[in-house]
């Protein structure tokens, strides 16, 4: 039996996962994201990354982001890379995605603030 | 002299939550934030995890403030007097006289009610006695996150973290994928503080190990930080003489805990739980000063912004109805909490009341009962309860008269 805790919320499920039958069957969750999330650690385990990007604002040297979707573990890194090399130049809102398919993941980047409220 | 009906000092996500609900009960409100940008410490707190309970949504930090910010600009009748510092709050016949320091000088303001959301403040080298010298690289996870997330530095390469808050863990991650080292997070107490999540997702991923029953014993190094001193400790948290090992870095990281601010609340005469370090408060989060609430972390420190955002909209709310009635109290009996919120409900009317706690060590099985005169009013069975997870539930409560008992009771099973 193998355990894992669950990141998706702040209840921090202690998961508890056992292979039946070429099954795996997840117990201890509290709701049914448990088993999806312990599905996915277990073959191709994903996070969501937040960062910042240098801007041309003075007042907002940096810019708060983040995925928009989950990127895979192994792709972090190529996606902090992309996320190093970008400038931002425009009031971007929240939301807006800033690079598109960032390091080929199929997900974005994208603004977490209203920059048009601080420039 | 300016007047107002509700004065909120703070614009954090608890300011903007009282600000938004008294605003929509017709108050005029004003928001006095002593930074230049309103938002408190969600500005800076660029992570997800926000607004899971509150919008049904994984947020950043920044995105949680967005959403409550654009709501309350859009309402005409709150304003925002930013870079402004509170000096001194008296009561008067009217209500309350605030003095405050601001871009155009010294400014008097004459309020009905007051909303304290002054959140709280972290703990720093001196509050848990480090010794040795004061050299540069020494800091609190909230200024690192600063310094990293609001002007896009790195204040150091190569950093020990003291203590594992969830500030902490989001800082050791955070400098890990800026490119630093994070070489160890040090933990007195011989379990986490930190959301269990926060360890498995900050550092696990990232191979940061975390040492339980272990602190930093001393610093080295005249201007900059070159090496600290860790020890592991006994039970009475004294280091154990043989376990030190020096670390060279140039940075100590402190997440050692977090204290509701409460300075203004103590000046107007606020009666503080020693339990929470916040206000004693009603169910309407009114202090034992009538026309005084008390709201978000300045009340108690709460891990999950959600609860703050609710606990506030009360606070706001009852501050726009406040009027000027004597209102009598119960105090709520307790066993088995490190705490709980409110402590005192207002005696009259049957009522729904949010109840915020705490419970006093790990319990994996627990029975919450909460009796009046005895009779059962509201149980659960709950897992899984650690001190630094707060737990929410919500009471209906009867009618209470004077010398009525009620009691709140958290029993392990």
């Amino acid at each position: 039996m193998k355990e894992l805790v669950c990141i998706v919320c702040p209840n921090s499920c202690l998961l508890k996962i056992e292979e039946k039958d070429g099954e795996i069957i997840v117990k201890g969750a509290k709701c049914k994201k448990g088993a999806e999330f312990a599905k996915e650690e277990l073959t191709a385990p994903k996070r969501s990354l937040s960062s910042t990007i240098k801007s041309v604002f003075a007042c907002l040297p940096v810019v708060p982001v983040r995925t928009e979707g989950e990127v895979l573990k192994k792709d972090i890194a190529a996606v902090m890379k992309a996320i190093n090399a970008a400038v931002i130049d425009k009031p971007y809102s929240v939301g807006e995605p800033i690079i598109t398919n960032v390091a080929g993941t199929g997900t974005n980047v994208i603004c977490t603030v209203e920059i048009k409220r601080y420039i | 002299m300016e007047r107002t009906d509700v004065l909120v000092i703070g614009a954090g996500p608890s300011g903007l939550a009282a600000s938004l609900e008294a605003a929509k009960k017709g108050a005029k409100v004003t928001i006095l934030e002593r930074e230049a940008r309103a938002g408190g410490i969600l500005k800076q707190c660029i992570h997800d995890g926000f607004g899971l309970i509150r919008f049904g949504e994984r947020l950043s930090g920044c995105e949680y403030a967005e959403r409550y910010l654009k709501e309350v600009t859009e309402q005409d009748n709150i304003e925002i007097k930013l870079q402004t510092f509170v000096c001194e709050i008296k009561r008067v016949l009217e209500g309350f006289l605030v003095s405050a320091t601001s871009n155009s000088g010294m400014i008097r303001l004459l309020a009905k009610a007051i909303v304290l959301a002054t959140g709280c403040r972290e703990r720093t080298a001196k509050q848990v006695n480090i010794q040795g010298s004061r050299p540069q690289g020494v800091m609190t996870a909230g200024a690192a996150q600063h310094y990293v997330n609001l002007l896009g530095g790195l204040p150091f390469e190569r950093c020990v973290i003291l203590g594992s808050g969830d500030i902490g863990l989001i800082m050791a991650r955070r400098l890990t994928l800026e490119g630093a080292k994070v070489l160890g997070v040090y933990e007195i107490l011989p379990s986490p503080s930190g959301l269990t999540r926060n360890i498995h997702q900050c550092l696990i991923d990232f191979d940061i190990p975390l040492h339980l029953s272990h602190t930093v014993t001393r610093v080295f190094g005249e201007e900059k930080l070159n090496s600290v001193e860790v020890a592991q400790v006994d039970e009475c948290f004294r280091p154990i003489k043989g376990t030190e090992q020096i670390i060279e870095c140039d940075g100590l990281m402190l997440s050692v805990g977090l204290i509701p601010e409460n300075e203004i609340a103590e000046q107007l005469g606020v009666e503080i739980d020693p339990a929470t370090k916040g206000a004693f408060v009603n169910e309407n989060m009114m202090t034992s000063v009538p026309g005084v609430f008390s709201a978000g972390n300045a009340l108690h420190v709460h891990d999950l912004v959600d609860y703050v955002s609710e606990c506030s909209a009360i606070a706001g709310s009852a501050a726009a109805e406040y009027n000027r009635q004597a209102n009598k109290l119960l105090t709520l009996q307790k066993e088995g909490f490190l705490y709980i919120v409110p402590q005192r409900i207002s005696l009259g009317k049957e009522k729904k009341v949010p109840l915020y706690f705490r419970a006093k060590k790990d319990m994996p099985k627990a029975h919450f009962t909460l009796t009046l005169n005895g009779q059962v009013i509201l149980q659960k069975r709950l897992s899984n309860l650690k001190p630094p997870e707060m737990v929410k539930l919500e009471a209906q409560i009867p009618p209470l008269t004077q010398g009525d008992n009620l009691l709140a009771k958290l029993e392990e099973l």
